[in-house]
């Protein structure tokens, strides 16, 4: 069969960075094409590149047959080609309908072909496993029911080469398996698919075909059948990778518990309804859950960023219900945020600046008159990048110009300076590159062997079930059971993730 | 078009900016003094002269100058912060009424404790002129922007009422202005029969004394990170609200200043056109001294500059002295261009 899309010697540079360098490779139809590489190696821009947002410095794209005119998205959507963002673009106060028409209907049409286009998205949805009620609002929606409007969005437009970039990032388990055969479905159909991911397991579950790229360039290519894992590992980092392993550890006493514990909404958190939890030292307690169900409420509480209305927070014994944040950091509370860029550094900063950040208090560095020590702050910032793997230029360099894996280095060694016993860390190894989770995980491993109690907070559960001795699931803004990991069944903790099992 | 941000700034780049600056205003003066019919070489010359000319010339551009340090320092220390105080004018004439109030009879101590004492009951009373807007931004989320705008013009026309009404010198021949500050109380001259006085000194020592806090102390600190990016410091246990509340003291008090200093070493006595708006031109000093507070001074000098030599170019060859304000804002216009070419590469149509 011929190939339906034809990507050949695309270049892309961004200043000095090589983003695309000479990449080729087919799509054909009925074909699922796996394109994998960490965070950085160039697969987002690529896509960028076919769907023409970005503008190639060098090389062509063929699809069927014809050359396609390249820096406008309007002619990659026209010619056929679909693309599912990994944050979606619907509009949350418009139902499932009306969305799928914005975009693809002429913006000044007299009138919408409303019942043609729902006959047409009933079809389409029955057809290929995408079921939604077309009057449904779409804010009301799942994040799994939010992608499949994405993805019928783009067959209404009759795509014929769909691009998911990282589908199954905050999906949970069952929903995965779904949207995957929804996709064979699709091929099945005579679509060609481009999958964007990082995960391994899924890849190889799902895909006809295997491309790797790393630092903007293709390092292999092979088909599904005969691909090895631990190979595949090897050729997305170019390394071995070894991501460290949990050993068994002794637990101390109980460093922070929550008793009933509900907060109320606000503008951006969700409310906490009589969330139970303990961590007693050298564990690991694992909060599952799809983003946006009381992750960031739970770390802002656990922190004392926000108070409580009922319920109490002991932390190493005492009642620390109405305590301030800096009581809390002063307790030895170390948190993670999971926006560091937001809530973790000032990128304006230089940093030894950022390493002093949370020191206020710490005579080190500001002496009883309030005075800056500003070669004691810079030696800290020395010694933190030095242990923390922190690559930078200078210490009086913005923080900003960090990579996202040194910034996370930085925020880590900052708060271990300080010896804390309870670590919050939300989403900690997000975004980051394989070296860079490493790292993060090899902290948190350390921290547990030192007998301090950490909380994870993580959207990806492989993540989770290898780093915690138990895992319980946000929903809501409730808390479910605890789980121990050892005999954890996955399909359960995916149920919970979708509010199966929740009150 | 679009901006990228730069890595790296070549070291030539910010002179040739600024310097480029200067001359597109240059230019753009001299355009409009042919316009006006005189000769812009000869308007230059007098603009220069009147600013620099004389002993006496040197001593009205310090004396013009000295508010408007204050009046840059309020703005820069609140913007720094991103606290957006507009209110510097209403903190001025704050400032005066309180010097007037306590250095017009009702105290009377030796001139080393009286000066002193003026100036502190001008920063406390401009503070606390600022103070409430800051408390409603923290716990009520008001603008300040609008609120401390707002308050110029009340306080303005209670100093309206107060020279009208009670607080009118009995002996100024029916002029709306208050008494006299006792002699004690009068900062002294800097240079003999001159405009220059106390006030000139203070202002640069304040900027100093603003610097040593901005770089060296937990304060200076604190309000940069909370300037910068609030949420992250909230997070490494700063108090967000307690960093801005000695912001806004800071920034209103030496606001406050310029009112005693003008109060008290400029006219000797509070009248309704003590400021011709100082306080707003002080947000300009800021912008034009990139908020940082040896900035403010020569910013401050170099508007001082502008005003005092145009007076006198104006008289001299006949130009609207209006010219003086088009100069300062093209300049303004200028400089914060350059800043964003210092800061940004500037990518003519070419998509990514």
């Amino acid at each position: 069969m011929t190939a339906i899309l034809n990507v050949r010697n695309i270049c892309k540079r961004f200043g000095k960075l090589d983003a695309n360098k000479n990449i080729s490779f087919e799509v054909s139809p009925g074909e699922i094409l796996a394109i994998l590489g960490e965070n950085g190696a160039g697969k987002t821009t690529l896509m960028n590149i076919i769907f023409g947002h970005y503008l190639a410095d060098n090389g062509t794209i063929l699809f069927n047959g014809n050359e396609l005119k390249s820096g406008d998205p309007k002619v990659a959507i026209n010619a056929g080609i679909g693309m599912v963002h990994q944050h979606f673009t619907l509009a949350e106060n418009l139902t499932v309908l009306e969305n799928t028409l914005v975009g693809t209907q002429a913006l000044y049409k007299p009138h919408l072909a409303e019942k043609k286009a729902r006959n047409k998205l009933n079809y389409l949805a029955r057809e290929f496993g995408l079921e939604l009620n077309p009057d449904q609002l779409v804010r009301n929606l799942s994040v799994g029911q939010k992608q499949r409007i994405e993805i019928l969005k783009t067959l209404f437009s009759d795509c014929k080469l769909l691009i998911l970039d990282e589908p199954t990032a905050s999906l949970t388990p069952q929903e995965v398996k779904s949207l995957f055969d929804s996709i064979r479905k699709l091929v099945a159909a005579g679509l060609g698919v481009i999958l964007i991911s990082h995960k391994l397991n899924e890849i190889l579950e799902i895909s006809n075909r295997i491309v790797v790229l790393r630092s903007g360039e293709i390092v292999g290519e092979v088909k599904t059948e005969d691909a090895d894992k631990s190979q595949l590992g090897e050729m997305i980092v170019g390394h071995k990778i070894n991501r460290p392993h949990r050993r068994k550890n002794s637990l101390t006493e109980t460093k922070i518990e929550l008793r009933s514990v509900s907060t109320k909404k606000s503008n951006e958190l969700v409310s906490l309804e009589k969330v139970n939890l303990k961590v007693r030292g050298g564990e690991i307690l694992g909060i599952a859950g799809v983003a946006g169900n009381g992750q960031k409420a739970l770390a802002e509480l656990l922190t004392g960023h926000t108070k409580p209305i009922s319920g109490e927070i002991i932390l190493n014994g005492e009642n620390y219900t109405l305590k301030t944040p800096s009581d809390f950091i002063n307790a030895g509370v170390a948190y993670i945020p999971e926006d560091r860029n937001a809530d973790g550094t000032v990128g304006e900063m230089s940093i030894w600046e950022n390493t002093i950040l949370s020191e206020s208090k710490n005579l080190n560095f500001f002496d009883k008159k309030g005075i800056l020590n500003k070669l004691n702050s810079r030696e800290l910032a020395h010694s933190i990048c030095e242990k923390h793997d922190v690559r930078f230029q200078s210490v009086e360099q913005p923080a900003r110009l960090l990579s996202g894996g040194n910034i996370q280095k930085l925020l880590i060694g900052r708060w271990l300076e300080r010896n804390p016993t309870v670590i919050i860390a939300c989403q900690p190894s997000r975004g980051l590159d394989e070296g860079a989770i490493s790292a993060v995980h090899k902290t948190l491993l350390s921290q547990r062997k030192n007998s301090n109690g950490i909380i994870l907070i993580s959207e990806d559960l492989d993540e989770l079930l290898s780093l915690s001795d138990k895992i319980m699931v946000l929903y809501g803004g409730k808390s479910s059971s605890v789980f121990e990991n050892q005999n954890i069944d996955v399909a359960r903790l995916g149920l919970l993730m979708a509010g199966d099992g929740f009150k | 078009m679009r901006l990228v941000e730069r890595e790296q700034t070549p070291a030539w780049l910010p002179w040739c900016a600024i310097l480029s600056s200067g001359f597109v205003t240059l230019i753009f003066a001299a355009l409009l003094i042919l316009a006006a019919g005189a000769s812009p070489l000869e308007g230059f010359l007098e603009l220069f002269k009147g600013a620099f000319g004389s002993k006496n010339a040197v001593a009205e551009t310090g004396a013009t100058a000295t508010p408007l340090i204050f009046t840059g320092l309020a703005a820069a220390i609140a913007f720094k912060a991103k606290f957006w105080n507009i209110g510097a004018e209403g903190q001025l004439y704050t400032g005066a009424l309180a010097t007037t109030y306590f250095g017009a009879g009702l105290f009377e101590f030796s001139a080393f404790i009286m000066i002193p004492f003026l100036i502190s009951v001008g920063f406390i009373f401009g503070a606390l002129a600022l103070l409430p807007m800051v408390l409603l931004r923290q716990f009520l989320r008001v603008d300040e922007v609008v609120t401390t705008l707002l308050m110029n013009f009340v306080i303005i026309l209670l100093v309206s009422y107060l020279l009208e009404g009670p607080w009118k010198d009995p002996y100024s021949l029916g002029w709306p202005q208050a008494s006299p500050i006792i002699d004690q109380g009068v900062l002294p001259q800097i240079l003999p029969r001159t405009r220059l006085h106390l006030g000139f000194a203070i202002a640069i020592l304040v900027a100093f004394i603003i610097w040593y806090i901005q770089t060296k102390t937990l304060f200076g600190y604190s309000s940069k990170a909370v300037g910068h990016n609030p949420s992250a410091a909230k997070h490494s246990g700063i108090s967000v609200t307690k960093t801005m509340i000695g912001v806004a003291v800071l920034s209103g008090g030496i606001a406050g200043l310029a009112g005693v200093s003008e109060t008290a070493g400029l006219k000797g006595y509070l009248t309704l056109d003590l400021s011709p708006g100082f306080g707003y031109t002080g947000i300009a000093v800021a912008m034009l001294g990139n908020l940082h507070p040896i900035g403010v001074i020569f910013s401050a000098l170099f508007i001082a500059v502008i005003y005092v030599g145009a007076d006198s170019m104006s008289r001299a060859i006949n130009v609207p002295s209006y010219l003086a304000d088009v100069i300062v804002a093209s300049t303004i216009l200028t400089v914060l261009i350059s800043l964003v070419v210092i800061k940004y590469k500037v990518n003519l149509g070419r998509k990514y």
